[in-house]
């Protein structure tokens, strides 16, 4: 009886202690996998990503579980970010210490998604950054336990940079939001527009956030600049659209958004937006694949998706598909997996995980239609480029990610 | 007295206790911001000066605290004090200038100068702007204890704490708080009789923002970032929503409205958007309802004897 007793105690020991390691490679952990959707469900980027990003997520989840029938449950739960660093990273911890949940997903706003990057290294989690857009997360501030997976300010900068000085808009003049954002957006582009040939008039910063932009404009205004850059984002991007519609700089000088979502240019409307370009990663109506997805989310949310939402759902199928392929849900060898797995689906083609963290994929170059030339709702662009994955972000070669080995 | 003496020891239980129970990283942010309510209510509750620019001393330690610990490799200790220290000396230059003028214009200039802070947040580089400071490592605390470890991160917040409570609690009941409380009730009197009001308002100014940093240093400890939403002026906002909730010029009322506006942010995250309106709807009942705050009803419904 006593050497059952001890025998018995012996193994409880063993499974406790013993075996954590064999068994995280064959198991998930509960057999729940825990989704944390940490997004702006007020603020400004509600649009964009938000209530939106919720469903798109759950959308993904849906549709593995039905398809790929996976021996774990997968959870999801959300909270609201407010825009600010400190709750995004207080919710993080919070979830991971008392929910247990596995993976944080959406993350807009850079500032959030660098303190809950951090979080998540510390306590070996994984995010994956869909909303945030600076350049950092996959540079200075890279962790290994981090993907980014739809854009970055990298690609927008080159994509319509590039293309507007193609296309003859050779005098650029920027109307800067005067902060870190800004400031990157603009040197960026800056250094693109000089690369191929263009030249830059001059500049003006505007305090962030900004309501009344009459004076940078008419600065813009007679600067006699072909094109004005917009470096800046969310309401303030909106704002100096719709004053420069008002004041007559458009369409007689031609705005380059660096930062605009489709979500944007809907609640702009044609009329003050059309011929602009801009650069995305992903616009609903390119292909079958695309309208067929997007369709379902409108179905659920009477919204097309942005690329946000979209960039979610995809990286969302990506990771689950990886914590099945992978038999656990161990944040390493999840990652492995993931960096090992081509993504491939409406949101990307041939897509991949970077040493650093970047998910590169195919960019959009897109230019707003003209009232006259949208033929159906959400009907708002021309995709005038594909650029490749990898002309689109950071080369590896200029990294400043610890991570990439030179 | 007695009262007082059952709410000391009822917080002490409490606060060794409710790590067990509540989730303690929230429970440090709770004693962080209740700290600051308390410094802030030092100088509205019992000095009668409303200031609206309380943020720029909670961020700039934080900041400062943050930079030190991370970048100049301080330990954490040294790091707090750095911070504090800030906080006090940009107290006395705020002080010292707003002082010179009441009421609205002493809320106002407050308010421009924490503009200005905010400001410097936004454009120095050290900071990181926008994105924020991130990835404070905690460190050892004296070099023995391991921060990392959140029961030992949890008793070091409540220590600093209780430091800085007791240091308000000493304030106000020593005759350096009755001569607050007189400048409150009467200005003009306590000049006549012979006080150096500027000297004391100053005083209790610059002590007020010194917690504050001590506050805001220790927050950036705990949550390992500093950011701009300390040093905006909603903060300044919310500290007085704290404040006029929980109690003004009561000694636990602060730290009863930090916990509860805390909690309502906290577990409200989960609800969106309703936050703000909750937050507003319960400002604007507390003003028209309650105007002496939880604390300040409780204590108005069951009146101290004298014996």
């Amino acid at each position: 009886m006593k050497r059952k007793l001890l025998s018995a105690m012996l193994c409880a020991v063993l499974a406790i202690n013993g075996s954590p390691v064999a068994m995280a490679a064959t198991k998930v952990s509960d057999g729940v996998v825990k989704i944390g959707v940490l997004t702006d469900m007020s603020g400004t980027y509600s649009d964009l990503a938000g209530p939106g990003s919720l469903l798109a997520v759950q959308m993904a989840v849906q549709d593995f579980v039905a398809r790929e029938k996976p021996g774990f449950k997968v959870e999801v739960i959300s909270a609201d970010h407010q825009n600010k660093g400190d709750i995004s990273a207080n919710k993080a911890r919070e979830w991971i210490d008392t929910e247990k949940v596995d993976a944080i997903i959406d993350l807009v706003t850079t500032s959030t998604a660098l303190a809950v990057m951090k979080v998540a290294k510390e306590k070996n989690r994984i995010t994956i950054v869909s909303g945030a857009a600076s350049t950092p997360i996959t540079n200075e501030q890279c962790t290994d336990t981090n993907v980014h997976w739809t854009y970055d300010t990298y690609a927008l900068a080159v994509g319509t940079g590039r293309a507007v000085v193609k296309q003859g808009g050779k005098n650029w003049f920027f109307l800067t939001a005067d902060y870190a954002f800004g400031k990157a957006l603009e040197k960026d582009t800056t250094d693109v527009v000089l690369e191929n040939g263009g030249k830059v008039l001059g500049r003006v910063l505007h305090p962030f956030p900004a309501q009344d932009f009459s004076s940078f404009l008419l600065q813009a205004q007679s600067s006699g600049a072909q094109v004005i850059g917009l470096a800046n984002a969310g309401n303030d991007t909106i704002n100096s659209i719709k004053q420069a519609a008002e004041f007559g700089v458009t369409p007689k000088q031609s705005l380059a958004g660096l930062l605009m979502f489709i979500t944007d240019v809907h609640s702009l409307g044609l009329k003050a937006t059309q011929g602009m370009y801009l650069t995305t990663g992903f616009y609903w109506d390119m292909n079958e694949e695309t309208r067929a997805w997007s369709r379902r989310f409108f179905e659920k949310k009477q919204r097309m998706p942005s690329m946000v939402q979209a960039g979610d759902y995809s990286a969302m199928y990506h990771y689950l598909k990886a914590v099945k392929a992978a038999g656990t849900d161990d944040t390493k060898t999840v990652m492995a997996k993931m960096k090992e797995m081509p993504v491939n689906d409406f949101f990307a083609k041939n897509g991949k995980i970077r040493d650093d963290g970047r998910m590169i994929h195919d960019m959009y170059l897109a230019q707003v239609k003209k009232p006259e030339e949208s033929k159906y709702p959400w009907d708002y662009y021309h995709i005038r480029q594909v650029i490749p994955a990898d002309q689109a972000f950071t080369p590896l070669s200029k990294s400043k990610c610890p991570l990439v080995k030179k | 007295m007695k009262r007082i003496a059952m709410g000391w020891v009822a917080l002490v239980i409490a606060g060794l206790i409710a790590p067990f129970l509540v989730y303690p990283v929230f429970v440090m942010k709770v004693l962080c911001f209740a700290l600051f309510a308390c410094a802030f209510n030092l100088l509205l509750g019992y000095t009668g000066l409303l200031s609206f620019g309380h943020a720029a001393f909670l961020g700039s330690a934080g900041y400062i605290a943050g930079h030190t610990i991370k970048v100049l490799g301080f330990p954490p200790e040294l790091g707090i004090l750095a911070g504090t220290a800030t906080a006090a000396v940009l107290g006395y230059v705020f002080g010292s200038l707003a002082i010179r003028r009441s009421g609205i214009y002493f809320a106002m200039i407050t308010l421009a100068l924490a503009q200005m802070v905010f400001f410097l947040a936004l454009q120095m580089p050290f900071t990181g702007g926008e994105d924020g400071l991130q990835g404070v490592p905690r460190g050892m605390l004296f070099g023995v204890i391991d921060l990392r470890e959140t029961m030992n991160m949890y008793y070091f917040v409540f220590a600093v704490f209780m430091i800085g409570f007791w240091i308000i609690y000493r304030a106000v009941h020593s005759p350096f708080g009755q001569v607050l409380k007189a400048i409150r009730e009467n200005e003009p009197r306590a000049i006549s009789l012979g006080y150096a009001v500027d000297k004391y308002k100053l005083l209790a100014f610059v002590l007020s923002a010194a917690l504050s940093g001590l506050a805001g240093a220790t927050k950036t400890l705990v949550f390992q970032l500093a950011s701009l939403t300390d040093v905006h002026w909603h903060m300044s906002g919310e500290v007085v929503l704290m404040t006029l909730l929980g109690g003004m010029g009561t000694v636990f009322g602060p730290v009863v409205g930090a916990a509860v506006v805390m909690t309502l942010q906290n577990y409200g995250a989960e609800i969106g958007e309703w936050v703000t309106v909750l937050t507003g709807a319960i400002f604007v009942v507390c003003v028209l309802a309650f105007r002496r705050g939880i604390v300040g009803e409780l204590a108005a419904l069951f009146p101290v004897r004298k014996p």
